[in-house]
Formats: C-alpha cells, sequence, structure tokens
C-alpha cells in the first residue's frame, strides 16, 4: 500500500500498548482518495483498535496517523471528526432514546451556525438553520430509506434499518473518510447484498474514501479492492482479494486459530 | 406520538392559556380570601421547587449527569440573593450595593481570566515550551516550566483583580446613581431583579468551575462528587459568620425581604421553562441528549462532549440558583439546616418520580410533591405530622413500582412536545442514481 504516493490516510508504526499487552504493533497503511480498502483478521487482531486510534477514542503509544497531511494523534475525537473522519460501530451505538431524525441531526451540531442565545430567544438564525439542518437530515433518511421512519425512536427500528441509520448518521458529519466496523455483522445473505450495493452507491455518491472491517469474505473479497490482514496485532499480509485468497499466511492465520481453540 | 396538525388550536396557544388560567385563578383566589396565605406560599414553595428541578432535570434526565448538588447551587443562589437585597434595605449610604457590585464585577473578572487561559492555549504552550527545552535535564526543565505557570497566572489573576476593582467601582457608582433615583417600589423590584439574576449567575459560575474537573468522572462518581460539593457548601454555611458577619452561621440568617409574591415566583417559572423548553429543542439541546445517550458515539459525531455536559451543570446551577434567591426572599429566613443534603434529594425525587427527561413531568411531580407533603401536614391528626415522611416514601415507592419511568416517562404536554418538523419531500441532490433498496 505505501507504495501509493499521496495518500489520504496515512499510518506509520502505530503501536499500541495496554499493559502488556501488545493490541496492535508496528501498523502501517496508506488509503489514496476514494480508495476502498479491507481490514480483515481473526477476532482480537486489533482491527477495531486501529480504528479506536484512528478515531481518537484510544491515543496511541507509538507511530503516526496523518489525515490529509495534517497529524491526527493526541487529537480530540470531536475534532477528528470535524477534520472529516467518521466512523460506524461494531455493536451499533444509536442514539437509543432520540428519534431517528434527531440521530442523524445530532450531527449537524457541529456547523449549528446559532448559539445558545439565538436557540433560547428563537432568532431568525436558529429558525433557518433549524430548517436548513431537517432539510438536510431528511435528505439522508430519503437516500437510506428511512423517510417513513423519521419520528420514531431508534431503539425501535429493525435490527438492518439501525444499521443503515448508523451509516445516514455518520454520513451527516460531512465526512471524507468512512471507517465502517463490521457494517453486515447479524446480516443475512440479501441483506448483505444491498449492504454491498448501498457501499458502492454512498461511496460515488459522497465521494468517500472507505476503509471497511469484515468478517463476512463474500463482503471483503466482493468490494474491496485492497485487503490488510492483520492477526495478533500485526500486519501478516497485504494485497488484493485474489492475492489474499492464496496467501499462506492468512490461511494459516485463520486456521491456526481453530487448532488453537481446539486445545 | 403528537399531531399537531390535528388539533385546531396551536399547542402554544393553550399551553399559554393554561399558564395563564393557573395564574389568574391563583390571583383571584388569593385575592378574594378564599385561598389561605398558607396555601399560597405552599403554592410558590411548589414553583420554587419546580425551578430547582428543572434545572436538574437538564442535568440528570437530558444529559445523564447523576448529580446531588443541586442544593449547594440552591443555598448559594439563596445567599448571595439575600446578602444583596439585606444590604441594601440596611444601609442608606454608599455601601449600600457593595455586595451586587463586588459579585458582579468578580464574576466578569473570573469569566475574564478563564477566557483568557483560554485563548492562550496553555496545554499547546506547555508542550512546546516542553520541547524547545529538551536539552535541559528533567529538574531544570521541571523547575523552568514550574515558574512560567506560576508567572502566568499570576499575570492572569492580576489582570482579573484590577479588572475586578475598577468595576467594582464603575457598578457601585452606576447602581448608587440610578436605583436610588427610581420610585421605591421600581427600585425594589430593580434591586431584587438584579439580586436574583446576579445570585443565579454566580451559582451557574461556581457550576461551571466545579463541573470542568467533576465532570470528568462518570455515573456514580460524579454523583458522590456532587455530594460531596453540597457537604462542602453546608459545612461553609454554618460556620459563614466567621467570614461574613451578617450570614450568621449556624444560627442563621435573619431579616431577610420578604419580596417574593406569586407574581414574580410565576413569572421567573414562566420564563424559565419557556427558555429550557427552547434550550433542548435545539441543536445544543440535542447535543446534550446524545450525551446521555451514548458519550462515545456523541464524540464520533463531532460533539465536545466536556463542554455539553459544563454547559448543562451550568444552567442547572442557574435555575438552581434563581430558586434559592426566590426561597430566601419568600421565607425571610435562611438556616444552614435547609440546605443540609438529605434535602439536596427533594429535586432528585421529583424529577425521577416525574419521569427524567420530560419538562411537564417535572412541573407536575413538584406540584405533586409539594401538595403531598404538605397536604398530609394538614390531614393528619395533630402529634402525628412527622409520620408524613413515612407515607410519602410509600407513596413514592408504589409509583416507582408501578410506574418504573416516572409519572409521565418522557413524554411531554402542549407546547412542551418536541416541535413538528416540516416533511420534506425529497429529491436527492441533482441527477443521481436512484438509492438502493437496502432491505424490502
Amino acid at each position: 500500500m505505501s507504495d501509493q504516493s499521496v495518500s489520504l490516510l496515512q499510518i506509520d508504526g502505530l503501536t499500541k500498548l495496554f499493559g502488556g499487552l501488545r493490541a496492535v504493533s508496528d501498523f502501517s497503511a496508506g488509503l489514496p482518495e476514494g480508495a476502498l480498502h479491507g481490514l480483515i483478521g481473526p477476532n482480537g487482531a486489533g482491527k477495531t483498535t486501529v480504528f479506536n486510534m484512528i478515531t481518537g477514542i484510544y491515543v496511541p503509544t507509538e507511530g503516526d496517523i496523518r489525515f490529509d497531511g495534517t497529524s491526527l494523534v493526541g487529537m480530540e475525537p470531536h475534532l477528528i471528526t470535524r477534520t472529516g473522519v467518521a466512523r460506524t460501530f461494531q455493536n451499533i451505538r444509536l442514539f437509543q432514546d432520540m428519534s431517528v431524525l434527531d440521530n442523524v441531526r445530532v450531527a449537524y451540531h457541529m456547523h449549528a451556525g446559532y448559539n445558545l442565545a439565538d436557540a433560547i430567544l428563537h432568532l431568525g438564525r436558529f429558525r433557518r438553520q433549524e430548517r436548513l439542518q431537517s432539510d438536510r437530515a431528511q435528505e439522508f433518511l430519503a437516500v437510506f430509506n428511512l423517510t417513513n421512519r423519521r419520528d420514531e425512536l431508534a431503539r425501535n427500528l429493525p435490527y438492518g434499518e439501525q444499521r443503515r441509520l448508523e451509516i445516514a448518521r455518520a454520513l451527516a458529519t460531512k465526512p471524507r473518510l468512512l471507517l465502517l466496523d463490521e457494517p453486515a455483522a447479524g446480516m443475512n445473505p440479501v441483506e448483505t447484498d444491498n449492504l454491498m450495493e448501498l457501499i458502492h452507491f454512498i461511496r460515488g455518491q459522497f465521494k468517500l474514501t472507505i476503509l471497511l472491517i469484515e468478517h463476512q469474505m463474500r463482503v471483503v473479497m466482493g468490494i474491496c479492492e485492497w485487503i490488510t490482514v492483520m492477526d495478533f496485532g500485526q500486519v501478516i499480509a497485504r494485497g488484493t482479494p485474489k492475492e489474499i485468497q492464496s496467501n499462506q499466511r492468512v490461511i494459516e492465520a485463520y486456521l491456526g486459530k481453530r487448532r488453537v481453540r481446539g486445545l | 406520538m403528537s399531531m399537531p396538525q390535528a388539533r385546531c388550536l396551536p399547542t402554544w396557544l393553550t399551553t399559554l392559556v393554561v399558564a395563564v388560567a393557573v395564574f389568574v385563578i391563583v390571583t383571584m383566589l388569593y385575592a378574594r380570601g378564599i385561598m389561605t396565605s398558607y396555601v399560597y406560599n405552599v403554592l410558590q414553595l411548589a414553583c420554587i421547587a419546580a425551578i430547582s428541578a428543572l434545572g436538574l432535570n437538564l442535568v440528570y434526565g437530558f444529559n445523564g449527569q447523576f448529580s446531588l448538588g443541586q442544593i449547594g447551587f440552591y443555598a448559594i443562589g439563596a445567599y448571595s440573593s439575600a446578602l444583596i437585597t439585606k444590604e441594601f434595605t440596611t444601609y442608606w449610604s454608599g455601601a449600600q450595593f457593595s455586595t451586587l457590585s463586588w459579585l458582579q464585577a468578580g464574576m466578569i473578572g473570573v469569566v475574564v481570566i478563564l477566557w483568557a487561559a483560554n485563548r492562550l492555549h496553555l496545554r499547546q504552550l506547555f508542550s512546546r515550551l516542553n520541547k524547545a527545552l529538551a536539552e535541559l535535564r528533567r529538574m531544570e526543565r521541571t523547575i523552568l516550566v514550574a515558574v512560567v505557570v506560576v508567572l502566568i497566572t499570576l499575570v492572569l489573576v492580576a489582570v482579573g483583580a484590577a479588572l475586578t476593582w475598577v468595576l467594582q467601582l464603575g457598578i457601585s457608582a452606576l447602581l448608587t446613581a440610578l436605583i436610588p433615583a427610581l420610585p421605591a417600589a421600581a427600585a425594589q423590584s430593580v434591586l431584587f431583579f438584579l439580586a436574583l439574576v446576579t445570585s443565579a449567575a454566580f451559582a451557574a459560575l461556581v457550576a461551571y468551575l466545579v463541573g470542568k474537573p467533576l465532570l470528568r468522572l462518570h455515573s456514580d462518581y460524579f454523583g458522590i462528587a456532587t455530594l460531596g460539593f453540597a457537604i462542602v457548601i453546608y459545612t461553609i454555611l454554618q460556620n459563614s459568620d466567621m467570614v461574613i458577619a451578617t450570614m450568621k452561621g449556624a444560627r442563621g440568617m435573619v431579616e431577610i425581604p420578604m419580596w417574593t409574591s406569586w407574581p414574580w415566583v410565576f413569572g421567573i417559572l414562566f420564563v424559565l421553562v419557556v427558555v429550557m423548553r427552547n434550550l433542548v429543542y435545539s441543536s445544543h439541546g440535542r447535543a446534550i441528549i446524545s450525551v446521555r445517550e451514548d458519550e462515545v458515539a456523541a464524540r464520533q459525531m463531532g460533539i465536545n462532549v466536556p463542554n455539553a455536559k459544563v454547559i448543562a451543570f451550568a444552567i442547572g446551577g442557574f435555575y438552581a440558583g434563581m430558586a434559592g434567591g426566590l426561597y430566601a426572599h419568600l421565607i425571610g429566613f435562611l438556616h444552614p439546616s435547609t440546605f443540609d443534603f438529605v434535602r439536596g434529594f427533594d429535586p432528585l425525587i421529583i424529577i425521577v418520580f416525574g419521569g427524567l427527561g420530560s419538562m411537564t413531568g417535572t412541573l407536575v411531580a413538584s406540584g405533586l410533591f409539594s401538595l403531598i407533603i404538605e397536604g398530609l401536614r394538614v390531614v393528619l391528626p395533630q402529634g402525628f405530622e412527622d409520620w408524613r415522611f413515612v407515607i410519602y416514601p410509600i407513596l413514592l415507592l408504589a409509583i416507582i413500582l408501578l410506574r418504573q419511568k416516572g409519572l409521565l416517562g418522557t413524554h411531554e404536554w402542549g407546547w412542551l412536545q418536541p416541535p413538528h418538523v416540516l416533511l420534506r419531500e425529497v429529491a436527492v441532490t441533482g441527477g443521481n442514481p436512484q438509492p438502493p433498496e437496502v432491505i424490502p
């Protein structure tokens, strides 16, 4: 990956220690603008930890993450979001007791364009911005086929719609880089096909660069252009889906895990 | 779900009519002598409880931060406003406005210091300084950085203090010139209003300063820390006479002008309900609520979570301070035992009882709460009054067991409901492919 010279996201020597545990060790990767990359590996390989470091939830022990030239290391998570990085979560983290519309509207707070006084006094700026936010949020709901669920609480949506709402909410922050953490988890084959179609669609529609963690090989092999494989915190392989499928170390990592479990 | 279109009247109108009706009916009943002054006072206490509980509802109900410190801000509001008005009624010359002007100037001074410290980006400054001094020995570097910290702090405090002193002179001169020129009744109202707003703002500032470090704690830990704050305030009040003689410490502060009346209490409650409602249904309100729902996700949505928490906490402090000020001038006597931390559970009980995150619930519950506490006092035979503290917890238990989400859950009534968002018929921006059917 490092052969691509212009990277939107450039990660170098990223390491995270939890006490004595090396969760991620010397992870490097580069995502050119517009790429759709996959990050795979057995459970506990450190994939989500990489996501958490990119989005600022964890501070890396070592290494650098550069997004469009600026270092994200040590930056507050909400500021990282403002530079154009958005994510979804492995275990869906919606704002359960807020309406579907409000879930998306939360993303607009950072460009709210009015202050507390405007809101309390209902000044013109408040009305205009509120209208604008609601309209834009509803456009997103329309794209994701959630318009008829607009006023329902997020917790009452079926699973698949919750996944879609989470992607809609992430896109509302106007990201350039979207991190998807196991978007197909718990989906049936039909839903998975639709999800793959959706990922393709949003990538073109919103001019996104996407990094995707996924366990379902069908998804990864089907849509990713480049795959990085992790095991025990280390990158063990990288390449196109074809190369990865025949990579001996990758096969070992997946089968080896089984052998350990069998003990 | 709310269906505002289906009604013949807009919700703001029905709500306004109800509010005005309550106000007029109580005023009339009292004026005609049908309502005893005892009931009249109980109603005012109910409104005061509602103001404080509304503030806590923002902190706990909407922002999800379990706080037991509300009573501390209530006490701060009560005592500081009492000091201001008592000074006004006891002195007749220059010292009449000294607490008021010092408090206002001091708050501006502190805010300016905070603002300047924020603008200087101190953390970046120190990391840069540390890097620049990298070749020095650790000891030397630490000493140098410490010297710089002390110097910056001293300069900031000096600037703030100088500003405070100058402002105090100005404000004091202004008040001395303006307020005595007014007719007595107007002067009293203006001063009462200033005292209430200033002391509420003071409570909010204290909440901000206390909340900034404490809000890093989560859930129960934050609750315990705020309980600690409430106890500190209580202890300070017990020994307050050592610093300010008029506060009289554990003997209780007396001769506070009894200026609180039904129009004052109701008017302020009304305004604060409007403010709360407009806040909650704004982008800022949604940010505050999202923090309650999921802090990690909120941060990933670009919400400045520490900021959202401290804003909610400071506004909650403002409401408590306002309620405290009204209370002080209703009773005319302040004693630290009123602000005992056990009493601090009152607003908590009200909001849990009414439904966390429901403004209507808070209003209804504070009415019922005062009604039960005071009603039982009337109903119970003589000598058994203390039994009301047995009966009302049982009632409370029953309600919580029967309705776990409180009386109203998160439901709202009338204008307090979420505003209806116009449905937008969406044509996805310019000539795009049809969105894929994701799930049938």
